[in-house]
């Protein structure tokens, strides 16, 4: 496999503070990875800089062969990397069919070939009988399915989840789980962010953990788990 | 194209909609001078609102200083008219791109440095203020004795020279207001329209969408000023007179707006319906004043705050999302 994206080095700090700290890693093209790390481990600093909303200090971010560090938010999307937030934030007073639209709109100047595009997302995310809802008014695993469905109408090679199982219950965690792994068997490389241990193991290919800014393992969900540093530092001795 | 035109447009609109434009195209035969100078007066602000709706309705950028492009239409062309002979039209020609530059130098500026949200406001206040002071001290366009268009009894009306009575200045700003309106719709349903929504609601996630927020900021601010200068050609050319006390005053970027506000921010309807209340409503209350001989001075401004007040608290989101939820029509939304 060959790799999407490729992190050699990268650094960020904020005064004295170091968040990410010289971290390496690559991201196969099919691949699903995970970043998974306790609070502070620096994962949503590493996750601004790869979507663009904060420039590295140090280090180089390559996606599909070019450096992509440094680029503005737009731009990185435009190159063909999406994101969601961790805090959702679709268009709060815009329609669920509107917020769609404005994704699929960057790659398609017509608004009724995006709007139908945008259909066909709506109907896979489960959202399709919610189109002409305002965005506010959705439940928070509705919002966050919306704003997945706007990412991914961008068209992008590389989706970037930032704790998009974050807040939900099991059954939506299941339900994101599926929708996830359908879009990897098509093709789509995903790189999540995650802090829920359990949709992790289940769902991922690739794992590397962080930990105070650093990597401190990478492999497999079942290597990682087995890691000493990573069952030290992350996961407990309670756990194992 | 007409299906273009229509779209978005139910069949439960498409009535009362009609009726208004005959009711409006009408008006010259039905109502007296004085009430077809109001009429005049409202489709003026109608336009000028719907024109700074453009960049706060519609791309979420408040401007507060709109009186800019208006003085800066209305001396280009008034200008030019009485240097050159050069007929309003051509100024507004003239006109479209000195306003265009001077909001493309403004957005420049804050766009670029990140100057955002009521930080922008304030730079807007204060290059309308710029040409306030500027003009008032120029003595080319007569500082601040005033720039005059020649009053002559014309013949006939002459509507390339904007030179006639009441009823060519009422087509006049009809056709403009109506013009304004389709070019509004057409632009909220393009995909410009959907990138300005895009950043009103949200500029961080429309960024992470893809969109040159930048970019789209700039047409917004651009579009809005060269649609706004040709409010100021209007007032030249209408009024006969133009002072730099009064056209660039922050009262005149302030009165641009509540119409809008009023009305309803972002909605097509709601700048002109606005006009309509505050205008309408202001001049009725003064009418009745008057029969009944009571003179207050400042009863109109008292009664645009009383307006204000009541839309900010009863209705924030202005009077025309309810009202075209009572009449069935459309969606709140563009």
């Amino acid at each position: 496999m060959t790799a999407l994206l490729a992190l050699s080095n990268v650094s960020k700090r904020f005064r004295g503070l170091i968040a990410v700290d010289g971290v390496s890693f690559t991201v196969p093209q099919g691949a699903m990875f995970a970043v998974i790390g306790s609070n502070g481990a620096g994962k949503t600093t590493l996750f601004n800089m790869i979507a663009g909303a904060m420039k590295p200090d140090g280090g180089a971010i390559v996606f599909a062969g070019q450096g992509v560090h440094g680029l503005t938010a737009d731009a990185v999307c435009r190159r063909g990397i999406a994101r969601t937030f961790q805090i959702v934030r679709p268009f709060p007073g815009l329609s669920v069919e509107d917020n769609v639209i404005i994704g699929a709109l960057l790659h398609r100047p017509d608004v009724t070939a995006a709007r139908g595009h945008a259909h066909e997302l709506l109907r896979r995310l489960d959202l399709f009988d919610k189109r002409h809802r305002i965005a506010s008014t959705l439940t928070l695993p509705d919002r966050k399915r919306l704003e997945m469905a706007r990412a991914l109408a961008t068209g992008p090679r590389l989706l970037l989840l930032d704790e998009v199982m974050a807040g939900l219950r099991p059954t939506e965690t299941d339900r994101m789980v599926a929708i996830l792994k359908a879009l990897n068997a098509e093709g789509l490389t995903i790189l999540l962010i995650e802090h829920v241990m359990r949709a992790v193991m289940a769902l991922a290919s690739h794992v590397l953990v962080l930990d105070h800014g650093v990597a401190i393992a990478e492999g497999s969900p079942e290597q990682v788990a087995r890691d000493p540093a990573v069952v030290q530092s992350y996961l407990g001795v309670e756990t194992v | 194209m007409m299906a273009r035109l229509t779209a978005g447009v139910t069949r439960r609109s498409a009535i009362p909609l009609a009726l208004l434009l005959a009711a409006l195209l009408a008006a010259p035969w039905l109502v007296n001078d004085y009430l077809l100078t109001m009429l005049i007066i409202i489709l003026y602000f109608g336009y000028a609102g719907q024109a700074w709706n453009i960049m706060m309705g519609f791309a979420g950028q408040l401007s507060l200083g709109h009186a800019l492009y208006l003085g800066l239409g209305g001396y280009v062309a008034a200008t030019l008219f009485t240097r050159f002979g050069i007929g309003p039209w051509l100024g507004f020609a003239v006109a479209i791109p000195v306003a265009s530059a001077a909001g493309a130098i403004i957005g420049f500026l804050a766009f670029r440095f990140r100057v955002a949200g009521i930080y922008f406001a304030i730079l807007t206040i204060a290059f309308a203020e710029f040409a306030r002071i500027g003009f008032d001290n120029w003595d080319y366009v007569h500082a601040s004795s005033g720039l005059f268009v020649p009053v002559k009894q014309y013949a006939h009306n002459n509507p390339w020279l904007l030179r006639g009575d009441p009823t060519m200045f009422y087509y006049v700003i009809l056709g403009a207001t109506v013009l304004l309106f389709v070019l509004c719709h057409f632009l909220v349903r393009s995909r410009v329209g959907y990138f300005w929504l895009a950043i009103r609601e949200d500029e961080t996630a429309a960024r992470a969408a893809g969109i040159d927020t930048f970019r789209y900021k700039m047409i917004a601010v651009v579009v809005s000023a060269a649609m706004t200068s040709f409010a100021g050609v209007f007032y030249a050319f209408f009024y006969n007179n133009l002072f730099p006390e009064q056209v660039f005053s922050i009262f005149r970027s302030v009165e641009i707006i509540l119409g809008p506000i009023i009305g309803g921010i972002g909605t097509l309807f709601g700048p002109i319906l606005g006009a309509f209340v505050l205008k309408g409503l202001a001049e009725a209350l003064s009418s009745v004043m008057t029969a009944f001989g009571i003179d207050l001075p400042g009863v109109t401004q008292v009664f645009y705050g009383v307006c204000l007040l009541i839309v900010v608290v009863a209705l924030p989101d202005g009077v025309w999302p309810p009202l075209a939820r009572l009449l069935g029509i459309g969606r709140s939304k563009p």
